[in-house]
């Protein structure tokens, strides 16, 4: 089922690649000691160096190195032993140097894939590349009418840019690659993946073409867009866009467009007569870096699971549905938090109480699973309250209630409330007879052959228990006596 | 106007530090001579500025030290002047450009710090091509540095560059050792119109940390001296290993001036034929083979060698050194330190700051640069260049595994007059054909003083050895030295002329 849009002339096909800027987990910078803390006060974490004094050197930071290998390793990715830092040379008063140190002709991760899990079944997206850079400062524009203030704090922060190839074809695997990418660098601990705070940020490259045609069309590049919601609603736009441009017997001009989230639309930053001429070179400040196969190997010993070979055990070995098991392994604190719940016994009904209720009391109030008010430990023990007939799947979620409202033990709140499952035979059999006997007109009724009356005894002995009667057995002991 | 104390600013450093020792003198009245001198001196526009203050401050933290017996090493106490391209800490610091006037940085260079950690007393910041662009010293915002050696046709000469304030300094005995630069020949080949001793170590050996950079490949700190010991001495307190700059080697230092022994019984000498230039002045040409004369009756053997890409070295550093200096002085757009010219857009600012802030001849640099990093052009120039420049250090390995040391001309004519050579940037460029070689190799090299050209102007010798064999070179340089017995003095000295 793929994604077109229906032109007047025919259906056009769209054609996207990602560029994603992921900022690396690291304490310091790419090249200096100033601190990378998000929201510190401007210009509070600026070395000489992030601030292009003369003389100042870049030294790369080993631990981003090893990032950028661990994340290459967590796409599947070829890991070049041998890269080189590069500078791209522009003016901009928030880049210090006059350049950024970024790499181009060898970056240090080469070709990778990803796989999504569309509705249709899985998608392998290829990865072109990753490479190390600089981050720049920020201009801000809104603090004086006449002047523009600089925050440098950024100016140096190391980042990941993954770039993908251009095999995406809809704004919903655009969305699907952005999750997918931002699960893995989270399990992988190498970009916090937090979009609010620009730590992953993504430029779209989209072209169209009518479905059939071999050869890709020329493409606008849509900068820096910070939420997944937006990248499919700013390349859904644009390849509309394009379509009409074409329709209308103009050209797509090759250029880069912001997209304005309040409008809902993409609008032309600058054309390519306008680009700049980088003139990349070598950074003769930076020896290039020679990696050992031992280095990498270490480095992938270590690598923890990934979100497909968790799915994958979580279906084999849990006997998950493959769209639950995706659902969980997205966020890897939900996969250690179901994974913790079904210690008490039963996957599947662990699985089911985690995506169901839980999810739904935490989307309600906006939390995360981090800040979840019901403990895992919690939940496992009223998965097994469930499981060991102690208590019905109805009172549990009566009992879930109070958990997230009062906290406290499941096996409490059952015993204070006195909410335990009634499943001594002797005592259903007792409220079955004096409804039978109280109600001879309907249980005339079930022998006369109507058995959908069986549910309104059921009704009335859950209603008398006040739901602690185990309803298999409420069940089994109603068909006997009536029958 | 102080009297200047010639029995003072006359010495080596080799020599003031045994007097040091000795108790003959102190720092202070070290110090107080040479502040003196560089008063005196003030014509020949050597210094950009002068730190009298600080170095009085310094001399008398020295007699301090050396009274309790802990002089912190042969450089303890020794006044220098040290080129306005290192940071220091406090003290203006602009590299001959206006673009970093009034800049002062808040710390201190790695070299400049290891020369204070070793107790050497800074008289100020010497004057100096444009971001050392330059080999007459006449691209200086701070106006051109005039060469103390002087002929009776009452022409002022330039001192070479871009160390050219560090040169006049220690030529006209302003100071007892200057803290050069070199890129592409920036010690050596001022030290050789000036008289004296130049030294350019391995790339890698100091650190260039705290340098204002020109070209971070080539770059490299060195000592400027009036003996070959003298430089082995102050190098000493200038190297080290520093973490903070990536292209540091982490090198044994050895002791450099232990390496004199005047021993170079069987050494191998290369002499490259492709230094022969056509046209080269026959001084030059029996000067150099003075040299080969002098190391062969050292007990020394000259081998004829060839380097036959030598003669692409000049053109390709011309390629190289602008394009990193265009990308290295992006740094300098008036946004952050030094000078801001206004304009009603950030391009004018641009423009305007960087139109007024850089000289000419850095101008014509940073465009060269731009011009062959452009797209189109980067294959043909740039990685061209970069490829020549692995052949030209093929070369000299392969070259160096049949000699110990090479020995050419430092430059290729005596130094000369303020006003020659201006119209011609390439004729300003061949001053450095001899001395580029060895800093696209990353090779350490010096110049000692050879002799007089038939006008009476110093002339010197140039000496090359293998990646890190500082050693040989001051071996070598030390025998050269003793036989060149190089006495004649500028006519400008110590102020007194």
């Amino acid at each position: 089922m793929s994604y077109l849009i229906e032109g007047e002339t025919g259906d056009w096909e769209v054609v996207i690649g990602l560029e994603v800027h992921a900022q690396i987990v690291s304490k310091a910078k790419l090249f200096s000691g100033a601190a990378t803390d998000f929201g510190a006060e401007p210009n509070s974490q600026v070395s000489l160096v992030d601030a292009a004094m003369p003389g100042m050197l870049p030294v790369i930071n080993e631990v981003c190195i090893e990032q950028a290998v661990r994340t290459g390793l967590g796409l599947n990715a070829k890991i070049n032993l041998h890269s080189v830092f590069e500078r791209k040379n522009y003016f901009y008063p928030d880049l210090p140097q006059g350049y950024q140190i970024s790499q181009f002709l060898e970056p240090i991760v080469g070709e990778g894939i990803i796989t999504l899990d569309m509705p249709e079944g899985p998608r392998e997206i290829g990865v072109e590349r990753l490479h190390m850079e600089q981050d720049a400062g920020k201009s801000l524009h809104d603090q004086d009418p006449k002047r523009t203030f600089i925050d440098l704090n950024r100016s140096g922060v190391a980042l990941m840019e993954i770039v993908s190839k251009p095999d995406l074809r809809s704004p919903a695997e655009a969305g699907a690659y952005m999750r997918k990418l931002r699960a893995i660098v989270r399990y992988l601990g190498t970009c916090d993946g937090n979009m609010e705070q620009g730590s992953l940020r993504c430029d779209a490259n989209v072209s169209v073409r009518p479905t059939g045609e071999k050869e890709l069309r020329t493409r606008a590049e849509i900068k820096n867009i910070n939420s997944v919601r937006f990248v499919m609603a700013a390349i859904e736009y644009e390849a509309e866009r394009q379509v009409e441009v074409y329709e209308d017997g103009g050209n797509v001009v090759q250029e880069t467009r912001l997209y304005d989230a309040n409008k809902g639309e993409t609008r032309s930053m600058r054309s390519k007569e306008e680009a700049h001429d980088y003139r990349y070179f070598p950074d003769p400040d930076l020896l290039p870096i020679d990696l050992t196969q031992d280095f990498v190997d270490q480095i992938k010993a270590t690598l923890p699971e990934l979100p497909d070979a968790k799915k994958q055990r979580f279906i084999d070995d849990y006997g998950l549905a493959i769209d639950d098991a995706a659902t969980l392994v997205a966020d890897k604190e939900t996969a250690d938090y179901f994974e913790a719940v079904a210690k008490a016994g039963d996957a599947k009904l662990a699985a089911n109480w985690v995506i169901h209720e839980l999810f739904a009391v935490l989307n309600k109030a906006s939390l995360s699973i981090a800040e979840s008010p019901v403990s895992s430990d919690d939940l496992g023990k009223l998965v097994g309250l469930i499981s060991d007939d102690t208590i019905s799947g109805r009172i549990a979620k009566d009992v879930f209630e109070v958990m997230v409202t009062e906290g406290g033990d499941p096996a409490d709140i059952v015993e204070d409330k006195g909410l335990k499952q009634i499943t001594d035979t002797g005592e259903i059999e007792a409220m079955i007879d004096a409804l039978i006997a109280d109600n001879p007109e309907q249980a005339q009724q079930y022998r006369d052959g109507n058995t959908k009356v069986t549910g309104w005894f059921v009704g009335q002995i859950m209603k008398a228990s006040e739901g602690k009667a185990n309803p298999q057995m409420v069940n089994e002991l109603l068909k006997k006596k009536l029958g | 106007m102080p009297t200047v104390n010639n029995a003072l600013t006359d010495l080596t450093i080799a020599a003031a530090r045994d007097g040091l020792d000795k108790g003959d003198f102190t720092s202070k009245e070290l110090t107080e001579a040479h502040i003196a001198a560089v008063e005196a001196a003030r014509d020949l526009n050597a210094f950009i500025t002068e730190t009298p203050e600080l170095a009085l401050k310094r001399a008398k933290a020295s007699d301090e030290r050396r009274a309790k017996g802990k002089a912190a090493s042969g450089m303890d106490g020794i006044p220098i002047a040290v080129k306005d391209l290192y940071c220091t800490e406090g003290v203006e610091t602009t590299a001959g450009s206006h673009i970093l006037g009034g800049f002062t940085p808040p710390y201190e260079s790695t070299v400049t710090q290891n020369l204070r950690d070793a107790g050497a007393v800074m008289l100020g910041k010497t004057n100096m091509d444009e971001f050392a662009m330059g080999s007459a010293n006449i691209t200086s915002y701070h106006g051109n540095v005039i060469n103390p050696w002087k002929l009776d046709d009452g022409k002022d000469r330039v001192p070479g560059g871009s160390s050219g304030g560090s040169a006049a300094a220690v030529a006209g005995h302003l100071a007892l050792g200057g803290a050069g630069s070199d890129t592409g020949g920036s010690i050596r080949q001022p030290a050789s119109f000036s008289g004296i001793v130049g030294m350019k170590p391995t790339y890698g050996r100091c650190s260039r940390w705290g340098m204002v950079a020109f070209a971070s490949s080539l770059d490299q700190a060195g000592p400027m001296t009036r003996s070959v010991e003298d430089a082995a001495i102050m190098l000493q307190s200038m190297v080290s290993y520093d973490a903070k700059d990536s292209t540091s080697v982490d090198q044994p230092i050895p002791d450099f001036a232990a390496a004199l022994t005047g021993d170079i019984k069987g050494l191998k000498v290369g002499v490259p034929k492709e230094y022969r230039l056509d046209g080269m002045p026959g001084e030059i040409e029996t000067l150099w083979q003075q040299g080969i004369d002098w190391l062969k009756d050292a007990g020394a053997e000259p081998v004829e060698i060839s380097l036959p890409h030598t003669k692409y070295a000049l053109p390709t550093y011309y390629i190289v050194a602008p394009a990193e200096a265009s990308s290295n002085l992006a740094r300098y757009d008036g946004v952050r330190y030094g000078l801001r010219v206004p304009g009603d857009s950030l391009d004018e600012m641009y423009e305007n700051t960087r139109g007024e802030g850089f000289g000419a001849e850095v101008r014509r640099r940073i465009m060269i640069g731009t011009y062959v990093l452009s797209a189109g052009y980067y294959d043909a120039y740039y990685v061209k260049a970069m490829k020549l420049r692995t052949l030209i250090l093929q070369e000299f390995q392969q070259a160096f595994e049949g000699v110990d040391v090479m020995l050419t001309p430092t430059a290729p004519s005596p130094a000369f007059a303020i006003g020659e050579k201006m119209d011609d940037p390439v004729q300003m460029y061949l001053n450095d054909v001899f001395t580029v070689p060895a800093s696209m190799a990353g090779l350490p090299a010096i110049s000692v003083p050879g002799g007089l050209s038939d006008e009476g102007l110093p002339l010197g010798l140039h000496l090359i050895t293998k990646p890190f064999d500082e050693e040989t070179l001051f071996r070598v340089g030390g025998v050269l030295e003793e036989a060149a017995n190089f006495t004649a003095q500028p006519s400008y000295l110590g102020g007194a002329s």
